[in-house]
């Protein structure tokens, strides 16, 4: 065959198998909007269709009158922010100590953090459930932030660890002889070079706490301290789903991860150690 | 502008000996050039002097100050690293800056300082660029400036050269050569190019397993090696080594090289402190073997295997028997390969070495 042909046909099947799988991923978001702005009646019909026949904002209203949804968005966002914010804190200090730092049962230490990513997070609810209430902490902010941001110490510990190794020697060493000291060393140049990092870990640390499910309902009882997660499942009743509002309050809940997803995105910038030693 | 005294220096990474035992003065505003192998320990003694590393024993002192325990920051040592250690994530100016700002200087003298050294360096228009827009030259210069910047104590200067192509690298050999003069301050210059260190340094110091085997000015390292590593470290192509064995003959000494044979005259004779039948080695730098056309009287005739045109001068690679040996020639003179030769010495600059490579003469 003709190599200009033979390229064709690659192309054309590269092309159509991302455009299956991006259509698998994006169909469920799209028919969640849709179903948002449809009628009851209308999710229903047959044969159903993506694009509402008659378009309301009714759902909207509903979904954030008939429960305390104000509330529980205030909910998600302080648990998922502290979290970011506490796994941000934590592990930049631990990566920065595991990758650059020497001392006594470095590596055994490390691994022993490693390992907790091994074992499913179901596995630990009850001695977890018994834990926070010895402390007094259920149904609390605390009780929530606590676990989320030890369940993902270590994934990003791990991550951080990687960026703080790759930084060459000679930039550590060229800002102790500039007269830093080793805070400012970690302050001002190793934090700096390890941005796309920690945006990743905030990233990855903000969804977890936005998110989870599991742990909020076990952890939290009244209706006023829910979070998002937990709160938008009481429209998925045993008798009854009201799809239509449950569509519409996810819609909602989906905006603030994507806002800390654009926020931080900007420091994916690739080779930002580019730059740094020999070019 | 201090005067450096390295006291029984020794740096050990686990059971390998980076530096042994070293002992070596830099003297006020000298540059001295560490020169040697890679793995030599030349760089773990300029982390020593900078106090990027502890020694496990002997001293450092700048001037009559021990400064051991002293942190880098402390000592007021600037260094320029191999891969210029630049923050990427800073401004030229702000790299420059940097130290002066750590040090508490007032943004207005930061300003001024930064403004004099970019101007000093010939990259004032660079100071708004990040490292990453900068080419390897560029970086060189603006990891010079930062080291200018505070006006330091010594200067350590790590294989700063080695990442620059050809051109530039001649061109800021001599820059550099300058502003240190100019400056004055004591430099301390790590390099495994011998032609750099031959070039730049007012002293070489040559490194070999963590232990110093001479120091001396350029002249005296090239001209009078103490043993065969320095001899044949030094110059390009390296010096040719000949394995001979002692004789004597009328109460001369006699080096029976096996294909051919070399007289030593009478006065070297009795200078020299070998024994009949010990076997030496013979150093002969390439530019001091002569080659004549053939059967020249008292020559050893050879012929060329192969002619390296390097221009202006050309490099002659000789068999003589079984023995290969390389020599320096001027271009104009027409030999071609497989022509047969007669080649001499210039046998007040022959150089023999024992067995172990410790220099007799």
């Amino acid at each position: 065959m003709h190599p200009k042909i033979l390229r064709y046909l690659e192309r054309f099947f590269i092309y159509f198998i991302l455009l299956i799988g991006t259509w698998i991923m994006v169909f469920p978001f799209l028919w969640m909007v849709s179903t948002s702005f449809k009628s009851q009646y209308e999710a229903f019909s047959f044969p159903p269709s993506l694009i509402p026949q008659k378009p309301t904002l009714e759902n909207y209203i509903r979904a954030l009158t008939i429960v305390p949804f104000g509330r529980w968005f205030l909910n998600s966002f302080i648990v998922a922010s502290a979290t970011t914010l506490l796994v941000v804190v934590i592990s930049s200090l631990a990566g920065y100590i595991f990758a650059r730092k020497d001392f006594r049962w470095k590596e055994p230490l490390f691994y022993m953090f490693l390992i907790t990513l091994m074992i499913p997070g179901m596995v630990t609810i009850i001695p977890n459930f018994i834990l926070i209430r010895t402390l007094g902490l259920m149904d609390t902010y605390l009780g929530l932030i606590f676990p989320y941001t030890s369940w993902n110490l270590a994934m990003s510990i791990y991550i951080l660890r990687n960026f703080f190794s790759a930084i060459p020697q000679s930039i550590e060493d060229s800002a102790r002889i500039d007269g830093c000291s080793e805070l400012g060393i970690f302050l001002k140049i190793m934090l700096p070079l390890a941005k796309p990092g920690i945006a990743t870990i905030a990233i990855f640390s903000f969804l977890y706490g936005w998110d989870e499910f599991t742990w909020a309902l076990t952890a939290t009882s009244s209706l006023h301290m829910r979070t998002l997660a937990v709160g938008l499942a009481l429209f998925h009743g045993k008798y009854l789903t009201l799809w239509t509002l449950l569509s519409a309050g996810m819609v909602i809940a989906t905006i603030p991860p994507v806002i800390v997803f654009i926020l931080f995105q900007k420091y994916f910038i690739p080779n930002l150690m580019a730059g740094a030693i020999k070019g | 502008m201090v005067k450096i005294k390295l006291i029984n220096l020794t740096k050990r990474f686990g059971n390998v000996i980076a530096v042994d035992h070293l002992n070596l003065t830099v003297e006020h505003g000298e540059l001295l050039v560490l020169l040697g192998p890679s793995g030599c320990g030349k760089t773990t003694t300029l982390r020593l002097i900078a106090g990027l590393e502890n020694p496990d024993e002997g001293d450092i002192y700048f001037d009559n100050m021990l400064v051991n325990d002293m942190s880098p920051k402390d000592r007021n040592v600037a260094m320029v690293f191999q891969d210029y250690a630049l923050y990427p994530h800073m401004t030229a100016y702000d790299n420059i800056a940097f130290p002066l700002r750590n040090r508490g200087y007032s943004e207005s003298d930061i300003k001024k300082k930064v403004l004099e050294v970019a101007e000093m360096l010939g990259i004032k228009e660079l100071l708004d660029r990040k490292p990453r827009q900068l080419s390897g030259g560029q970086k060189q210069r603006v990891a010079l400036a930062r080291a200018i910047v505070r006006e330091p104590n010594v200067f350590l200067l790590d294989e700063p050269l080695s990442n620059l192509d050809a051109k530039l690298k001649t061109q800021m050999r001599a820059e550099l050569r300058k502003l240190q003069k100019s400056l004055g301050v004591t430099t301390v210059y790590v390099t495994h190019d011998q032609a750099e260190a031959m070039s730049i340094g007012d002293r070489i110091a040559v490194m070999k397993d963590g232990k110093l085997l001479q120091v001396g000015t350029p002249e005296e390292v090239y001209e009078n090696p103490k043993n065969m590593f320095v001899a044949g470290f030094i110059g390009s192509p390296s010096m040719n080594f000949i394995k001979c064995i002692v004789k004597l003959r009328n109460g001369f000494y006699v080096l029976d090289c096996g294909d051919f044979k070399v007289n030593l005259s009478y006065e070297r004779s009795r200078e020299v402190d070998i024994l009949e039948g010990e076997e030496v080695i013979l150093g002969v730098r390439p530019e001091d073997i002569m080659i004549l056309p053939e059967r020249s009287s008292n020559a050893i005739s050879a012929s060329i295997e192969l002619i390296e045109p390097l221009r202006p001068d050309m490099l002659i690679h000789l068999r003589i028997g079984n023995i290969k040996i390389v020599a320096r020639s001027l271009s104009n003179l027409l030999w071609k390969p497989n022509d047969h030769v007669s080649v001499s010495f210039n046998l007040r600059k022959l150089h023999i070495f024992k067995k172990n490579g410790e220099k007799i003469m």
